[in-house]
This record gives C-alpha cells, sequence and structure tokens, in this order.
C-alpha cells in the first residue's frame, strides 16, 4: 500500500491517431513496467481488432513506479479509456475513477471533436487536466496556434502545455514530472470501512470474472468476504492485484489505488458497473453515487448467411455478451433471411466490431441489415411500443404518432469544407443551434434525428471533408416526426430485411438511392429485375436491372475444362454468400450497402 | 437420336462413361512465329526447333499415356498449337505412325492439323496429306486485310482464299476460324464477311468472337482504355445474325462456336464436348483418362524446354494426375455437354453424380424457356446459349 500523498491517477484523453496509445507505452516503457523485449507496440490494446483499428473499446489499466525529480517515490496509475464516441458511457465512469487528466493533442492537426466530447468529460468530472502537445517533431507542428486554439475551445490554460513527441520519446520525462507535480493526489481514509467503485468487468477464460476496482475508503484484502451493495450479493475475495501492465497479485489495495479483485463471480452480469464495494460485516454506511445503465441505441438484424450456423452464432452472441452489457441480442425471423437476431448496441463503431469478431473469432459469415434507431410508437390507444425492427410497424391505422431520437452533434471541420458540412446537415433534417470559429477551423453544433445519422453519415462527412472533418454527439430526447415505413420490392416480391423507416419528406429520395444502389448492387439474371420502393401500397421508385444479353464462353475446348470446374466450384462458394429471393441472388452486402447513398 | 441412345447404352456405368464421347490424343506444338495480341495459348517464340529431338519426347509421352489409357481405339487425333503446320510434315507423320503402333486408329479416324494460311505453310499441305492428316483447320481469323493486320496475323485475305483452295484439294475436309464481334468491326461489315465465308466451299466453321483473355496484348490495352470491343448488346445481335446466316445455308450451330453442314463436325472436338477421354501431349496439354474405373485429369509442364528436359529425363511431362469425384466428372460433363446442341443425357448425369438435377433450379430455366427436355435430352435453347455461363451458374452453382 502507498501512502495516498504518493499516488496520482489519471486518464489520457485525445482524438483518435494523436497518439494516446503510443504515448502511453512510452511511459510504460520509460518507467520500466515492462522490459524492451515484452513491449508490444501499444500493449494496452489488448484485443486483435483494437490493435488493428487503432482504437481501445474496454478500459484498462497499468500502475507505474516512477522515482520524482525530488527523489521520491510515486505510484502512477493510468487508466486506459475507449476514445470513440459510441463508448461515451464507458470513458465517462472510467474518468470518475481518477482525478487528473492528460489532454493529449496532434500538434499539427489541433482539437478535433472528439478531443472535445472526452475533454468534457474530463472538465465534469472536476479532473485537473495537463495539456500535452505531441508530434512536436513534425515540420507541420504549430504549437502556439494549437495552444491558443486550446484555450478558445475548450477554455483551459495552455501556457504551460508539455511539448513532446510520443514517438521519439521527447519530452515524456516532463510528463511524468507533470503528473507528479500538478495533479492531484487521491484522498480517501484508511480507517474507515471499505468503500471501492467497481469500474469494469470482464471475462478472463482462466480466473473468471475480474473486477476492476478502485478504492475510495478503507483497505481491501485476499480473504476478505465483500459485499456488492445494488445486490446484495457477497463473494469472499480469492485475489487482489494490479496491473504492471501484467497481472500481478499484491496482499492489499488502499485507498486511491486502482487494481483489480477475482472472488469467485459467475458471470459478468453479477457485477453491476458503477456500484459500491464494501466489507459484509463493516459496511460503509453511504454507496457512491452510481452510474445509469448503458442503452443501446442503434439496432439491426444480424443474421448467418449459413442457415446451419445459426445455433453457433447464438453461442458466440452470448459468449460476446457476457462481456458486453450495452450488447443485446433477441432472435428474429426474416422472410428473406430466416432465423437471426435483432442486436442493440451503442453506436456504429460497436456494431462493427461486434460483427466483425463475430467473423473472425467466432468465423461465422453473416449477413447484417441496415442499421435503424430505437422509435417509440404511441397507439391510438394510449399505449406505446419501443420498435427496435421496421419490419414490427404496427398498422398505420392504429398509429397516433411515432417519436424518433434527436442528438446533439458537434462537428469540426476547416473552413473550405464547411459549405458542405452545413448542406450535408441541412439535407440529414439537421437543424443548427451554433456555428462558431477557432482559426480557420469552423465548430457546427447541430439537433439531428439519429437515424439520418446511423447508416451513413460519419463516412459522407468524412469523403466530403477529405477526411478532415470530427464528429461526435450526444443523444437529447425524443422527438414526434411524420415517419413512415418503405418497402422494397425486389422482382415484385418484398423483401422484409430492406425495409426501413423515414421521414416523409425524404421518402422520394431515400427509396430513389435505395433503387439506383439495389440496381447496381443485384447481378444481372437471364430476366429482367425490377426493383420497386413503396410506401403502402404505393410505388414511389422504380428501376430495373436489365436481363443479361450475353454471357458465354466462345472457345471451350479439352485444356479449358478444369479452369471452368474450378470456376464453377468458386461460384458454388460465391453463392453462399447470396441470398435467393424468388429467383433473385441478392448479394449479402446489398442488405446494408443499399443504404449508403453518394450524393 | 438414334447414334446418341446407343452411346448411351455403351457409357452406361461410371467407369465406362468416357466412350460416350469416344477417345482422342490431342497433341499440342507449343512453336509460333510470333505472339498474336488476343492469344492465351500456350504459344511460345522460338528461332530454333530441333524436330528429331522434339519427335523423340512426343513419342516417348505418347507411350507413356498408353501405359495410362490401356488398350483402345482412337476416335481422333488432333495436332493444335502453338502453330502446328510449322512441324515438319516427317515429325507429323511420325506421331501419327507412333499412335497408330500403340493405340491403333479407327477405320474411319479423324486426323486434324490446325495451320496457318501462309503460302510457305501451304506449300506443307501435300506433305500432311501424305502423312496421314485428313483434315485441317485454317486459322483465317478475317477476310479484311486491315482487320488481320489489328489481330496480329501475317497473312492477307488473298493468302488465305489461296491456302484454303489448296487444302480443299489436300484434304478430304476443311474447317477455318474466323474471329468476330472485333475491334470497330460493324454488324453490317460481319454479316457481309461472314456470307463470303460461307460463299467458299466450306464445311465447318468456327465463329469465336472475340474475347479479350487476361495477360494478352489486347488486355492491356483494353485496361488502358485504348481497345473499343461491340457492348454486350452489339455482340448479342451478332451472335444472333451469326447463327441465322449459317443455319439459312445449311451449315447450323452445333455448338455455341462451332458450324457444320449435318456430318461434317469435328469428331475430336467432339470428344471434348460430349465429356470422352483424351490424351493429352506436349507441353501444357490437358487430359481426361480413365484407368480401373476412376477419371483422371493430367496436365503436363508449360514451358517448352522444361517439357521437353522432363519428358527425356523421365519419359512423361506431367505435373498433375488428379483422381476426379463423380460429381466432379457430373459438372464437367454438364459444362461441356450444354455447349452442344443436342445437348446432354440426363441419366448421363444421374449416373454419374448419384442425383438428379435439382427441380427447384431446372424448372424456372425451362418456364423461361432458356432451356427444352426431349425425352433424356437437356439441352440449351436458342435463347439459353447466349448466356450459357449464367444459365450454368444456375443450374450447378
Amino acid at each position: 500500500m502507498t501512502d495516498l500523498s504518493h499516488i496520482r491517477n489519471f486518464s489520457i484523453v485525445a482524438h483518435i491517431d494523436h497518439g494516446k496509445s503510443t504515448l502511453a507505452d512510452r511511459l510504460i516503457q520509460t518507467t520500466g513496467a515492462l522490459s524492451d523485449r515484452e513491449m508490444k507496440a501499444q500493449v494496452l490494446d489488448s484485443m486483435e481488432l483494437e490493435r488493428e483499428r487503432g482504437i481501445t473499446i474496454k478500459a484498462q489499466t497499468v500502475r507505474l513506479h516512477y522515482k520524482a525529480l525530488d527523489g521520491e517515490e510515486y505510484v502512477l496509475n493510468l487508466i486506459d479509456t475507449p476514445g470513440h464516441v459510441d463508448f461515451a458511457y464507458e470513458v465517462s465512469r472510467s474518468m470518475l475513477a481518477v482525478e487528473g487528466s492528460l489532454l493529449v493533442v496532434d500538434a499539427s492537426q489541433g482539437v478535433e471533436a472528439q478531443t472535445l466530447a472526452n475533454v468534457y468529460q474530463a472538465i465534469e468530472a472536476d479532473h485537473e487536466i495537463v495539456p500535452v502537445l505531441n508530434k512536436i517533431d513534425l515540420p507541420a507542428a504549430e504549437p502556439e496556434r494549437v495552444c491558443e486554439q486550446i484555450e478558445d475551445v475548450i477554455g483551459i490554460d495552455a501556457s504551460d502545455a508539455v511539448h513532446i513527441s510520443a514517438k521519439t520519446g521527447l519530452g515524456i520525462d516532463k510528463v511524468l514530472e507533470a503528473i507528479v507535480k500538478r495533479l492531484p493526489a487521491p484522498k480517501g481514509d484508511r480507517s474507515a470501512p471499505l468503500k471501492a467503485l467497481l469500474v469494469d468487468s470482464w471475462y478472463d477464460a482462466y480466473l473468471g470474472v475480474v473486477v476492476l476496482v478502485r478504492i475510495v475508503d478503507g483497505v481491501l484484502k485476499k480473504g476478505m468476504k465483500i459485499k456488492m451493495m445494488s445486490t446484495k450479493a457477497t463473494y469472499p475475495v480469492d485475489r487482489v492485484g494490479v496491473f504492471s501492465p501484467k497481472m500481478l497479485t499484491v496482499d492489499t489495495l488502499g485507498p486511491g489505488e486502482l487494481g483489480f479483485i477475482t472472488a469467485s463471480i459467475k458471470q459478468v452480469a453479477d457485477t453491476r458497473v458503477g456500484d459500491t464495494i464494501t466489507e459484509d460485516r463493516k459496511e460503509t454506511t453511504s454507496a457512491l453515487p452510481g452510474f445509469k445503465p448503458a442503452q443501446p441505441v442503434v439496432f439491426c438484424g444480424i443474421f448467418p448467411i449459413d442457415s446451419a450456423e445459426f445455433e453457433g452464432l447464438r453461442e458466440a452472441m452470448e459468449k460476446l455478451a457476457l462481456n458486453d452489457a450495452s450488447f443485446s441480442h433477441e432472435m428474429e425471423t426474416s422472410a428473406a433471411l430466416g432465423f437471426g437476431f435483432r442486436c442493440g448496441f451503442l453506436g456504429l463503431l460497436h456494431m462493427e466490431i461486434i460483427r466483425e469478431r463475430l467473423e473472425r473469432e467466432y468465423n461465422i459469415d453473416l449477413i447484417t441489415t441496415a442499421p435503424s434507431v430505437v422509435y417509440q410508437v404511441h397507439t391510438t390507444d394510449g399505449g406505446m411500443m419501443e420498435m427496435h425492427n421496421p419490419a414490427d410497424m404496427p398498422d398505420p391505422v392504429k398509429v397516433d404518432r411515432i417519436e424518433e431520437p434527436w442528438i446533439k452533434a458537434n462537428i469540426m471541420v476547416p473552413d473550405d469544407y464547411l459549405g458542405d458540412v452545413l448542406k450535408l446537415c441541412q439535407d440529414r433534417r439537421g437543424v443548427q443551434a451554433d456555428l462558431t470559429y477557432a482559426g480557420s477551423r469552423a465548430m457546427a453544433v447541430y439537433r439531428l434525428p439519429l437515424n439520418e445519422v446511423v447508416f451513413d453519415f460519419y463516412d459522407r462527412l468524412k469523403s466530403i471533408s477529405k477526411g478532415y472533418a470530427s464528429f461526435d454527439y450526444q443523444l437529447e430526447g425524443y422527438e414526434a416526426g411524420d415517419l413512415v415505413r418503405m418497402s422494397i420490392l425486389v422482382n415484385a416480391e418484398p423483401v422484409d430485411a430492406l425495409s426501413v423507416i423515414v421521414h416523409r419528406s425524404q421518402a422520394e429520395r431515400r427509396g430513389r438511392a435505395m433503387c439506383e444502389k439495389l440496381k447496381e448492387l443485384i447481378p444481372q439474371h437471364m430476366f429482367q429485375v425490377p426493383i420497386q420502393a413503396a410506401i403502402g401500397g404505393r410505388i414511389i421508385a422504380r428501376e430495373t436491372v436489365r436481363a443479361l444479353r450475353k454471357d458465354v464462353t466462345a472457345k471451350c475446348y479439352g485444356g479449358d475444362v478444369t479452369r471452368k470446374r474450378k470456376l464453377l466450384e468458386k461460384q458454388k462458394a460465391g453463392k453462399k454468400k447470396m441470398r435467393q429471393f424468388g429467383r433473385v441472388d441478392i448479394p449479402q452486402e446489398a442488405f446494408i450497402n443499399a443504404l449508403k447513398m453518394d450524393e | 437420336m438414334d447414334q446418341l441412345a446407343a452411346l448411351a447404352d455403351q457409357a452406361a456405368n461410371p467407369g465406362a462413361d468416357w466412350s460416350y464421347g469416344g477417345f482422342g490424343v490431342y497433341i499440342h506444338w507449343p512453336f509460333c512465329l510470333s505472339k498474336c495480341p488476343y492469344c492465351d495459348f500456350n504459344s511460345h517464340v522460338r528461332r530454333e526447333v530441333d524436330q528429331a529431338r522434339w519427335s523423340r519426347a512426343l513419342d516417348l509421352e505418347l507411350e507413356a499415356m498408353r501405359q495410362r489409357s490401356g488398350a483402345r481405339q482412337v476416335d481422333s487425333l488432333f495436332f493444335g498449337g502453338g502453330t502446328p503446320s510449322l512441324m515438319a510434315p516427317e515429325t507429323v507423320g511420325a506421331a501419327i505412325e507412333t499412335v497408330q503402333r500403340f493405340w491403333g486408329l479407327t477405320d474411319n479416324a479423324e486426323i486434324t492439323l490446325e495451320a496457318n494460311p501462309t503460302s510457305i505453310e501451304a506449300g506443307r499441305f501435300r506433305g500432311y496429306a501424305e502423312a496421314g492428316v485428313n483434315r485441317v483447320s485454317i486459322g483465317v481469323q478475317a477476310l479484311n486485310d486491315a482487320h488481320l493486320t489489328a489481330l496480329g496475323r501475317t497473312h492477307t485475305a488473298l493468302e488465305a482464299r489461296a491456302a484454303f483452295d489448296i487444302a480443299r484439294s489436300a484434304f478430304d475436309r476443311v474447317s477455318f476460324d474466323l474471329i468476330y464481334a472485333r475491334v470497330d468491326q460493324t454488324f453490317e461489315a460481319w454479316r457481309g464477311e461472314l456470307t463470303e465465308a460461307l460463299a467458299m466451299a466450306v464445311d465447318h466453321l468456327s465463329l469465336y468472337q472475340l474475347t479479350i483473355e487476361p495477360e494478352t496484348r489486347f488486355a492491356e490495352l483494353q485496361a488502358r482504355g485504348k481497345l473499343r470491343v461491340p457492348s454486350d448488346e452489339k455482340s448479342a445481335a451478332m451472335f444472333a445474325v451469326t447463327q441465322e446466316i449459317c443455319e439459312a445455308m445449311g451449315v447450323p450451330a452445333y455448338e455455341v462456336s462451332n458450324h457444320a453442314r449435318p456430318g461434317a463436325e469435328s469428331r475430336h472436338n467432339l470428344v471434348y464436348w460430349r465429356y470422352g477421354d483424351y490424351a493429352g501431349v506436349g507441353p501444357g496439354a490437358h487430359g481426361r483418362l480413365t484407368s480401373n474405373g476412376k477419371r483422371w485429369a493430367t496436365e503436363t509442364v508449360r514451358g517448352p524446354e522444361a517439357w521437353l528436359n522432363r519428358v527425356e529425363a523421365m519419359g512423361d511431362g506431367l505435373t498433375q494426375a488428379v483422381e476426379l469425384s463423380l460429381s466432379e466428372q457430373a459438372d464437367e460433363m454438364m459444362l461441356m455437354g450444354l455447349r452442344l446442341s443436342e445437348g446432354v443425357d440426363m441419366t448421363r448425369y444421374t449416373a454419374l453424380s448419384g442425383r438428379t438435377l435439382q427441380e427447384e433450379r431446372i424448372t424456372p430455366l425451362l418456364e423461361q424457356e432458356l432451356l427444352t427436355i426431349e425425352g433424356k435430352q437437356l439441352r440449351a435453347t436458342a435463347t439459353g446459349r447466349p448466356v450459357l455461363n449464367a444459365l450454368l451458374r444456375t443450374l450447378l452453382a
């Protein structure tokens, strides 16, 4: 146990690619927590997928030992948090487990929307914030301008920002000193009854459920019988430890310390993130405020391409859900796609990650349907249902009104692209709330219906701004809208998995765009294939995939048979990736790409 | 139909399935004087070829194939290439003799040689005929000099006609090839050219739509946007008019790209399309050989020198002899057989694969009149054949 005055707990706030993980790696390396041989680039991102995409999903901690210039030994606890908007909730609870933050900004790029969203959370959690300018060695670095921007946009003093290059290691010593000198030590009472925050939990194949805790008061030790204050369940503590970043067993954890415990807890669902952990026989009188649970906001259907894999998919989803309380799944049947699941996610990235993990780690080929938000359908009899799937839309005569979720979006974009960005927001039914400038960058605040954002807003934003715009959002609430269900008919048959809820004013444009897109996605057949968009019985758009006129190999002799047969075998494999709809083959990617609009 | 029924009887069990199509020997001569920009065949330009050495190597590989095939009679022998009309008549004669010695040729066996219509090669026609060749297939390709140049051909239309006349007098049977739906070719120009071709005393024609094959000079030009080939619509129309004209002139299509007066069909190519057995000899040659009730797919080394060295060292140039499963054989039989106007015998498919064609796949194709069934024969119709690849995908994939 370390004395409170010699502990510093902190997180790192940064936009993606601004160097958060590289800085974390440098800190680990400089303090000798891992030998050079053990250093794998970006050690904290342990999941393969995380490392590949350069993003962090689950909170992770690492304890560093640092001998400061004042000659004293300090324990520094870094909590690494996800940077993406989908995981804002996990960021906020991690922030509550530490007292300070390093705000890392790329000195050549400046403040981005994601930086803003996360730094506001740090400010909300009462953090002391140390600005760090990274990539100072790049020729394009403009430290003065970026400092000004930090002061203008975020409103914190950046005059003594630490200048570093995480890549070369320049200035890392100064960061360590700033942590010790400028961040506050945690407070707590060692003699008080145990009070600890349950920061996160996950399932480990060898240890069972691992619980990440932050001790507020008292001491946590092995053998102690602990109690979860929300569920009243008690568990004997099997193991107490810290991450160095390897798991390291310790005897006790005291106030201000971050570490983990294992306690024969059967499943992650038995632990509530934000719960207060206390000692069974010596309970604390006041629980910590806790967190509200994260709600899925984006839903989509996930179906196995090969219907024989349904059971495998179910098992895989159950395993994933064990470690991810914010991912929900419920069985769903589609006329087009067979048996599958309706799944809920925190956002689009979360959806992508789950989908990729299912395909990669569990080796199941999937069809994903267009993402949809949760609508609140108020019926004429005064009832209300939450609609996760356009297929569940009640008969329009029974619907009084439909409410849809709205978000508040912060978009930061260089001047040059502002016009296009505003047009995009306008086209997506956005309402401007604010528009400010910081240097040559504009920050637009828009209220937008989430359903206009879930398909491809982010992709469009990136493409019209050549990748320079950044975007973040929070949910605001529900509002009534003139919403209708649009069905898609392929060869005169409705394809349920392609129906979407749209605003009436957008229906025709969307319908046309979907028909055009499907025309590109559906291969030519030996007959023509009409594609129609309809609201109720009314056709609002139509396209036709023309019939194949010519597709035959001119020369085919003895030397060509093997090649032809191998091609046929490839086609057989390819056909598994198609869905047969009546006589029409629809490729799996059509179910999601049909909604992407190339305006 | 009687002939087909007789074949079906012979081939009733999978181990004898090959006899439905008969047995052919293919000999590949891999050399050309120059490489044509559309050609993706295994052809190589060499200044000197030691024909005596090649002749010995061909003999060695023929012997190896005889061991695999067991004793049977050869229905057809085919010299393909490359440019086999660059072979010395003695080399051709020696190979024919070897085939005769190892297997024996049937009484009315077809012995075909592919030839280019230059005057030099036409000068060897008599020699080939004396060596035993009874059919030539001439690579005329076009009857338009500008287009011949664009296709990389070294002969003129006039030379081609002269070569055809010499061939007519030297051989029992003469066929020639034309390529159409060429770069910058109009519908009307093709109509005219085809009519001219049919006016020559020809009993067999191979009419190929120009196909841009990967890794050819044309493919490279096309990738750079420098090759204007007719649209699918236009080439479909050209295909249709080709069928119409040939039919009217009594030379109907018996296969996607092959037309003949009844009785003048290429016996050799029917071996492929009826999915018979064939021994493939020479560099890069493919074969299908049944032995002890199993059917093997064989393939030889592609490079001419590598093949030669290997044959001299090991007795054959085989890189692969893979046993084909019954369902693979069934697929191959369908892929080839539906190219023919006569179609395929469905009981043969059932005997090979152990199953029938899927009802739900075949019914829509019948309804759309892309396929027809008459007795046991399944055929692609006149509307089905131009989209045969798509049809086969639907039926088999």
